[in-house]
């Protein structure tokens, strides 16, 4: 047993609704500048739809994650050899087309316009070229269905499903949509680190957050190909690339990442999960349908005795493995398994898990009226979103890790309408209790934590033991004493 | 795996500063964004090097009932761009004036000297007035400075005072609850000028009429928190995840707690996603959906069931057991006016006869007369308001049946109107005959009359339909043709609906927005929806009740803040003008409708003198009953008025009064409404802050650019109203440009900003104190200078100092000596000008005597002294001392004032010492230190003094708190909860979720209404003759009768299309749309959202430029091709600006097209603008017809060629 600790997450899908707000936070945090601009650490999509950069789920096109090659893993662009050899024209690498060309107005026109004989206007320019534009693509061109024709026909996992199953989706009266908000999952397979020829990317031992070493970048952009999830980005202007950093200087403070802390849905968990490092590889060469089983297995059990006595032998402080059995993560993946990864089939062990969203009911043309069905609540049988489509997402495939998802929480909502309203029978609510494997006392605990959680039982920062990191390498005293002395300096380009 | 590697070592991990860096700010300051979103969201304000960096939510609110989810964080996409503003080259940062006006004045001012007769000379010379004019939102601004543009103001000002009368200045800014400090400033300066203040609520079509109508309440409504006590949810017109971003969590969250939540929305919306059922009815068409609702509520947990908490809560809460008498017409029947306690001998000589109604008691088998009405509310002896089933003569118990049905003298045939069908149905109702001295008269109670309209077979004669699938109006197999939606669903609604509220007492309610109230019928399709709630015993519970969100209009600490924003502690009473009348009159937008089409728009049961006419002479006639205000308020200045009294002999006030009532009578004096393209009748001076009047607000824009501002404009509307008007006085030639001077105070560079003579830069919100409240939530939080004022900007209580500065100084030249004002104001809700007008009667025809306050506005001469407006300003008056309040409840403060006036904080002039009013954060603390809301001792003064009108024990309520006080130092710290406060119906003690009406309902206070209960009937003459009585259903308007595509061909190119505008995801109104942040979101611009198959129709692919026309003007964008909406609907998201990337149009000559209000023209519907009695008289914000504008038709099509700019 090999142990480590990481600081993940869970984003609640069926409390997304999609606002952006997370997205902002992150963009005037960390990619206002020159040169980042395009970049959306956080980006939030609405599926079906193509995403950012468009068709970044399809792999065909990008090459992005991990293949089985018999008996091992393989990067998806190729081996070591291939990887360098792409290093001067990658193929696989999205275009600024695929992103989108970063625009503003010329805002201070309105001002400035001197007389005329017509009212003046702010004209869109690139903030690349500073000239012009026509407007043609955006981080979230495709929000709540725009151009569904186009974007939410072509999503990669609508492409997948049967001509038929297409055609209900698109009916006027089934149309249906569900928000999909990404970050860098910090995997604990990360091909971006895998990839990289400069060897800048690395996972912090204390929190197993994913980074690229701004000083040693070279700007290759390998780690972009090699991300299936397209979260790390190529600064024109410095030539480095950048990535979401979890918002370490926030975390390190005991503050939730800025997208998370301003999650105005509420939906997002994180908390410490440990897990053995020793069953990584063996857990990403699974089958595509058992890929989200074997995660769950390396993730491990923090008030095992024998886990937290190899725990503290592997340095893991006991601050950290308090905070990990307080972490709401370890209970929607591991022991309510109501949370997904995203695309596990990338094979990198993404540690950002989703619980998938409830959606509303269908209903149907019949004699020239809308006709709902009579389910009192959303029912897996009549819900607007085929079950292989969302299965495409979370599971690999694997549609019955799905219906279990769903039959728990519908079985939390009947047992607390029994409790709240009392106009269900107690044999319907055993009979959902039986029907999602959860008990009376687990429903409870998971609508707490669904509906009731405060920002600190939502978001459980470990402690970061500043003191003790900065020991390594500096006398803390001194520290104290001299930081912020200096100048702000950026990173270099490297050539 | 080998290549995987956790690092750990420090010095490969140096450059980990460089991400830490940036993070590091010097000082987290609170604050939040006065922007009328209703979030009122806390947030921390990060500055870095003296420079605001970035923005977070604060988390620290107050927790309430430990069942609740917390509040926090609150926040949206579009506030935590805001930090965006600052520093951006839409950034306004000086005062700008246009250079046309710059060289004319500086010329003027070479040539005069004197500031107000340099303005005189370039104002009336109709050349130059033109020229400048002309060249407004063209372009040329030039950088100017406070001195000079502040001198030009006051100029004008005077100039104007002087010329045509005070009553000629208009402001506007909207949403008080945003920023109440910044709104009072610039309020309280234009009151103690005389001046004319807009309302908004209305204006933005955010009133819903049906609350007046049924509660006599603005509006009043659950905290977000709250719905997650509901058990049942309807979603009606509000996009809840779109809009009320910060609150959509406690929907979600409801529904992991076992509640349904169904939404009725003519798209897939966002908020669709998350319902249980999704319910695609009809745009426009939910008020068919509730009746047929209420038919099968009625039917089976009323008539069938007898659900015994629902008939107890309709005879204790509702008017469902008053009388109402029957008139006859030709053998049949009309239900008529309730009946009051005049027609029988034991009650008709009880103080306020006429105004207390009767019941029919269950025990005694006779009417009787409960406690609680309206003549209760006015007579001289208190204590008898409430809602205890008691005799109001006698006190005995009393025990009213709600229906005659099993104890009826004779069942009579009554006429019910269907308007769906154009025709009339007759159903008998059970009645009892009174025996009055006018004889016997037959009345049914309001529960019969409900029975009858809804079609509720008790086995009475008449056209009832036997079962719900018979297609008779009301009926789910009738709501289909409207709705789309099959009947049986509506069934099943309705009994999962009235399951849920029998089981749970109540608690089921509603979330309704802007998607219902902004249609022409709004108020018929809101009592629809209450109908269903008071049905069920829904209203005044936990978890229950109408929640209608929009508009931010929840301003809590009102009494303390309204005595400093209307100035009422110096002068009384204010010139509050209802927005809508105001703009459908002086911008014109009357003259391009005429009487034929309106009347199709507004079926009426009955074509009589009432319902007759053009709508600008139901406007003339609403303001000569004193129904509505309306400013200008005579055709001469109200100083002259006053001179030419004393001339006539007039020497006190009343006597003034009484010699305008004679001038008036015989027709020398004019009501300017009359005139109103009379130059001398037109506004002159119009400031407008915190909001984008031209644009975002400005319906019917493009008439605001002709009449108003006289520049280029794209409407091509014909003028139509000629032949059918008949006593306002027809211009031939309409006047382009009334307005001498449009001053902007902004932040950024908006429409208003663009086409305004004057531009002021002000502080942003996160560089003034301020105060922020609003309904969605039961905080009061502040908004806090993080950053000084930056570049030459100002907070606005500032800028308005510095006005009322340079005003009294040029006043001590041009109005050295007070002067006395004639004030004209409607029949006032919630004071007994409530009982004024039982009947409809003209003075004008001689129908009744003129009799100012009664028969007529109220008139009321005031002193302004000029010279001192300054002084006033910076102090809290002596009128203060006398006490504060609202909705008719005082209150005594004159020991706290005079502490105040003993304290630090006071200014001193004439000898005597005022509290200080110098800067917004004093503002502030007088407004925390008065508010019930805010400090406990004045909640508990507050109850007691209702304690005294109701007559049962209310302090109780502020015992607990009485010791709190609260101060903006406080507000600093963490955002307060608002105490208990009889101003508002909640009860919030204990970390209770505030719901509104639970005062009323927990604590017998009746609701400010003609029977102190919630009203199903509506007894004014005026709205029975309407037909909108009884909650009824009248079709959607239309195409063809609403005037939009006279003169706008059709071709095979273009598709036409009903026009919505509803809020959207990327801005609130036009605020954060036209940032960068937003705008890279969106698609760069603000789109139009068009079905895919009607793109297909008309050639046009996703993100192609569109262009969507009608008479009215038009806009250019690209199209959002989406199967999300369905056909035959539009959507162009509320509310673009035209500055940001708009190119030229093509069809109206090639030039700059408009924005989301260039496509409308108002519509004001008349039985809205009904006055003089009950709950229907006037309140500012309150009551009027609204800015409806849903019922909108254009043509659409692919723009030819490439965009022009």
């Amino acid at each position: 047993m090999n142990i480590r600790a990481q600081v993940s997450s869970v984003f609640h899908l069926d409390k997304c609704i999609g606002c952006h707000t997370c997205s902002i936070a992150c963009k005037n945090l960390w990619t206002d500048r020159k040169g980042v601009e395009y970049m959306w650490w956080n980006n939030v999509e609405t599926k079906p739809g193509t995403g950012y950069p468009t068709q970044w789920e399809n792999q065909e096109k990008y090459r992005g994650g991990w293949e089985k090659k018999g008996d091992r893993l393989q990067l998806r662009l190729g081996g070591r050899g291939g990887l360098l050899g792409n290093i001067f024209h990658n193929p696989r690498l999205p275009t600024m087309d695929d992103y989108y060309e970063p625009f503003t107005y010329r805002y201070g026109e309105l001002t400035s316009a001197p007389a005329g004989n017509d009212q003046p206007t702010a004209r869109p320019v690139s903030m690349i070229s500073g000239r012009p534009m026509k407007i043609e693509a955006g981080p979230n061109w495709d929000d709540d269905l725009s151009g569904s024709g186009i974007y939410a026909a072509n999503d990669p996992g609508v492409l997948q499903l049967s001509r038929e199953q297409r055609a209900q989706m698109f009916a006027v009266e089934r149309l249906v949509m569900l928000y999909l908000p990404r970050i860098c999952n910090h995997c604990l397979n990360a091909a971006c680190l895998a990839g990289c020829p400069s060897g800048a990317i690395y996972k912090r031992g204390e929190d197993g957050i994913v980074l690229i070493n701004q000083d040693k970048c070279r700007g290759w952009r390998m780690c972009v190909s090699a991300c299936p999830y397209k979260k790390t980005y190529y600064g024109w202007a410095t030539g480095k690339s950048e990535k979401c950093v979890l918002c370490y200087p926030r975390l390190e403070v005991g503050e939730a990442p800025a997208c998370f802390h301003s999650c105005v849905g509420r939906i997002r968990y994180l908390g410490v999960l440990l897990y053995d490092a020793d069953r990584i590889e063996a857990a990403a060469m699974q089958d595509d349908k058992d890929l989200v089983a074997a995660q769950r297995q390396i993730i491990l059990d923090p008030f095992d005795p024998q886990v937290l006595a190899a725990a503290g032998k592997a340095g893991i402080a006991e601050q950290v493995l308090e905070a990990a059995q307080r972490s709401p993560v370890y209970l929607f993946v591991k022991k309510w398994q109501i949370a997904l990864p995203l695309h596990p089939e990338f094979r990198t062990l993404p540690m950002l898990f989703y619980v998938p969203p409830l959606l509303p009911v269908v209903s149907e043309e019949h004699l020239g009226t809308q006709r709902l069905v009579d389910d009192y609540f959303t029912t897996l049988e009549n819900a607007r979103l085929p079950l292989q489509y969302l299965a495409g997402l979370f599971t690999g495939g694997n549609t019955e890790e799905i219906k279990a998802v769903y039959r728990k929480l519908m079985a939390v909502r009947i047992q607390r309408r029994r409790i709240t309203v009392g106009d269900l029978s107690e044999s319907e609510v055993a009979k959902a209790r039986e029907l999602g494997e959860v008990s009376a006392e687990q429903i409870e605990a998971i609508f707490r934590m669904t509906a009731l959680t405060s920002i600190r039982q939502r978001i459980v920062v470990p402690p970061m033991l500043r003191e003790q990191a900065i020991e390594a390498g500096m006398d803390p005293e001194r520290h104290k004493q001299e930081m912020g002395f200096g100048s702000r300096r950026s990173p270099k380009r490297r050539w | 795996m080998s290549w995987i590697q956790d690092i750990v070592n420090p010095k490969a991990r140096a450059w980990e500063e460089f991400y830490r860096n940036r993070h590091q700010a010097d000082k987290v300051v609170r604050s939040t964004h006065g922007v009328n979103c209703t979030g009122g969201c806390s947030w921390n304000v990060h500055v870095k090097d003296g420079i605001v960096g970035w923005e977070l939510q604060a988390t620290d609110y107050p927790a309430l009932e430990p069942s609740l989810p917390p509040y926090e964080p609150r926040g949206c996409q579009r506030g935590i761009s805001f930090s965006w503003y600052l520093y951006s080259p839409l950034r306004i940062k000086y005062p700008y004036l246009r250079g046309v006006l710059t060289d004319l004045w500086r010329a003027a001012k070479a040539l005069h000297g004197d500031p107000v007769a340099a303005w005189t000379a370039l104002v009336e010379d109709p050349v130059k007035r033109k020229s400048y004019q002309q060249a407004r939102g063209k372009g040329g601004f030039r950088r100017s400075n406070w001195e000079e543009v502040e001198e030009i103001i006051a100029a004008s000002t005077i100039y104007t005072i002087k010329k045509f009368g005070a009553d000629r200045l208009v402001g506007f800014s909207p949403i008080p609850a945003m920023s109440m400090l910044s709104f009072a400033g610039g309020s309280r300066y234009m009151q103690l000028l005389g001046g004319a203040n807009l309302s908004f609520y209305d204006w933005y079509c955010d009133l819903p009429n049906a609350s007046p109508e049924v509660w006599g309440e603005q509006t009043d409504v659950a905290e977000s928190a709250d719905w997650y006590n509901s058990k049942y949810i309807a979603v009606v017109g509000s996009n809840i995840n779109m809009t009320r971003t910060p609150d959509a969590h406690f929907l979600g969250e409801a529904r992991h707690n076992g509640t349904k939540v169904t939404v009725l929305s003519p798209d897939f919306n966002m908020t669709a996603k998350h319902a249980d059922w999704w319910i695609p009815a009809h745009a426009g068409q939910d008020g068919a959906f509730w009746m047929a609702v209420n038919h099968v509520i009625l039917s089976e947990y009323h008539h069938r069931l007898q659900t015994p908490y629902f008939l107890e809560y309709l005879k204790r809460f509702t008017d469902c057991p008053f009388l109402i008498q029957l008139t006859e017409h030709d053998g049949s029947y009309r239900a008529g006016r309730l009946v009051a306690a005049t027609a029988v001998e034991r009650y008709c000589k009880e103080e306020n006869a006429g105004f207390k109604y009767l019941v029919w008691d269950e025990t005694s088998d006779q009417p009787r007369m409960p406690l609680g009405t309206l003549g209760f509310r006015w007579q001289d002896k208190k204590g008898e308001w409430n809602l205890q089933q008691k005799d109001g003569q006698d006190g005995s118990e009393i025990a009213p049946v709600l229906s005659l049905l099993t104890c009826r003298e004779a069942e009579l045939p009554v006429v019910f109107d269907d308007f769906g069908a154009g025709q009339l149905v007759q159903r008998c109702v059970p009645v009892h005959y009174l025996v009055t001295p006018q004889g016997r008269i037959p009345a049914t109670t309001v529960y019969d009359l409900l029975m009858a309209q809804f079609g509720v077979d008790r086995g009475l004669e008449g056209a009832y339909p036997s079962n719900y699938d018979e297609d008779m109006v009301y009926t789910p197999a009738w709501q289909e043709k409207f709705t789309g939606i099959a009947r049986d669903n509506v069934v099943q609604f309705a009994r999962e609906w009235a399951a849920t509220a029998e089981t749970t007492e109540g608690k089921c309610s509603i979330i309704i927005g802007a998607g219902v109230n902004h249609w022409y019928h709004s108020n018929l399709i809101y009592r629809a929806g209450i109908v269903a709630l008071m049905l069920c015993g829904c209203v005044g519970r936990n978890g229950g009740g109408l929640n209608h969100y929009v508009g931010q209009e929840k301003l809590a600490p009102v009494a303390p803040w309204a005595t400093i924003m209307g100035a009422l502690d110096w002068s009384k009473p204010p010139r509050f003008q209802n927005a809508p009348s105001y703009h459908y009159v002086h911008s014109d937008q009357w003259r391009y409708e005429r009487t034929s089409d309106e009347a199709r728009v507004q079926p009426v049961a009955e074509h009589n003198g009432i319902t007759a006419g053009h709508t600008i002479d139901h406007q003339i006639r609403a303001v000569r009953n004193g129904w509505l205000p309306f400013y200008p308020q005579f055709d001469r200045n109200p100083i002259e008025v006053v001179k030419q009294a004393e001339i006539a002999g007039a020497a006190s006030n009343q006597e003034i009064v009484v010699w305008v009532v004679k001038e008036l009578a015989a027709g020398r004096m004019k009501f300017a409404v009359e005139d109103p393209d009379a130059p001398e009748n037109w506004p002159r001076l119009w400031i407008i802050w915190r909001g984008n009047a031209l644009m975002s607000s400005g319906k019917g824009h493009e008439y605001f650019l002709k009449h108003y501002l006289g520049t280029h404009t794209n409407t091509v509307a014909p003028e139509t109203a000629e032949e059918s008007v008949r006593d306002v006085k027809w211009h031939r030639q309409a006047p382009e440009g009334k307005l001498d001077l449009v001053v902007d105070i902004n932040f950024r560079m908006d429409t208003s900003a663009l086409y305004s003579d004057i531009v002021l830069p002000t502080a942003t919100w996160y560089e003034k104190d301020d105060l922020n409240s609003t309904d969605m939530h039961s905080f009061i939080h502040p908004l806090q200078a993080a950053v000084p004022p930056c570049w030459e900007s100002r907070s606005d209580w500032d800028i308005f100092k510095g006005l009322a500065k340079r005003f009294s100084e040029l006043a001590a030249i041009h109005l050295p000596e007070p002067v006395r004002d004639i004030v004209a104001v409607p029949l006032q809700h919630d004071t007994p000008a409530e009982m004024a007008q039982p009947e409809i009667k003209d003075w004008c025809k001689g129908e009744c005597e003129p009799i100012p306050g009664k028969t007529m506005p109220r008139l009321v001469v005031v002193e302004r002294d000029y010279k001192n407006l300054y002084n006033r300003f910076i102090s809290l008056g002596p009128g203060a001392r006398d006490g504060i309040g609202a909705h008719g409840l005082t209150w005594k403060i004159d020991d706290i004032y005079d502490e105040m006036a003993e304290g630090d904080r006071t200014v001193e002039w004439q000898g005597r010492k005022y509290p200080s009013l110098v800067d917004a954060r004093e503002a502030a603390e007088i407004i925390l230190r008065l508010a019930p809301e805010t400090n406990g001792e004045m909640a508990f003064r507050a109850f007691a003094a209702e304690e005294k009108k109701v007559g049962l024990p209310l302090t109780d309520l502020a015992a607990d708190t009485r010791g709190i006080r609260t101060t903006f130092a406080d507000l600093d710290r963490q955002p307060r909860r608002l105490l208990n406060s009889p101003i508002w119906t909640g009860l919030t003690g204990n970390g209770r979720a505030y719901s509104a009406y639970c005062l009323n309902v927990e604590r017998l206070v009746p609701w400010r209404t003609l029977t102190g209960r919630q009203h199903f009937y509506l007894d004014h003459q005026g709205y029975i003759t309407a037909g909108e009585h009884l909650p009824t259903y009248k079709p959607k308007p239309d195409p063809s009768s609403l005037q939009d595509l006279v003169v706008t061909p059709t071709d095979q190119k273009s598709i036409m299309l009903n026009y919505l505008t509803p809020h959207g995801k990327w801005g609130i109104h036009s605020t954060y749309g036209d940032n960068q942040r937003m705008l890279t979101l969106s698609r760069g611009c603000h789109p139009f959202w068009i079905n895919d198959q009607d793109a297909a129709q008309i050639d046009v692919i996703d993100n192609d430029w569109v262009e969507i026309y009608n008479d009215h003007g038009v806009v250019v964008t690209r199209a959002v091709v989406s199967a999300r909406l369905p056909r035959g609907i539009s959507f162009l998201y509320h509310a673009p600006e035209r500055t940001i990337g708009i190119p030229k149009s093509p069809l109206r000559n090639a030039r700059r097209a408009g924005g989301h209000n260039s496509l409308n023209r108002i519509r004001l519907k008349p039985n809205l603008m009904l006055g003089g009695y009950g709950q229907f008289t006037y309140g500012w914000n309150y009551w009027g017809p609204t800015g409806a504008n849903r019922d909108t038709f254009i043509l659409v099509r692919k723009l030819e060629g490439e965009p022009q700019w």
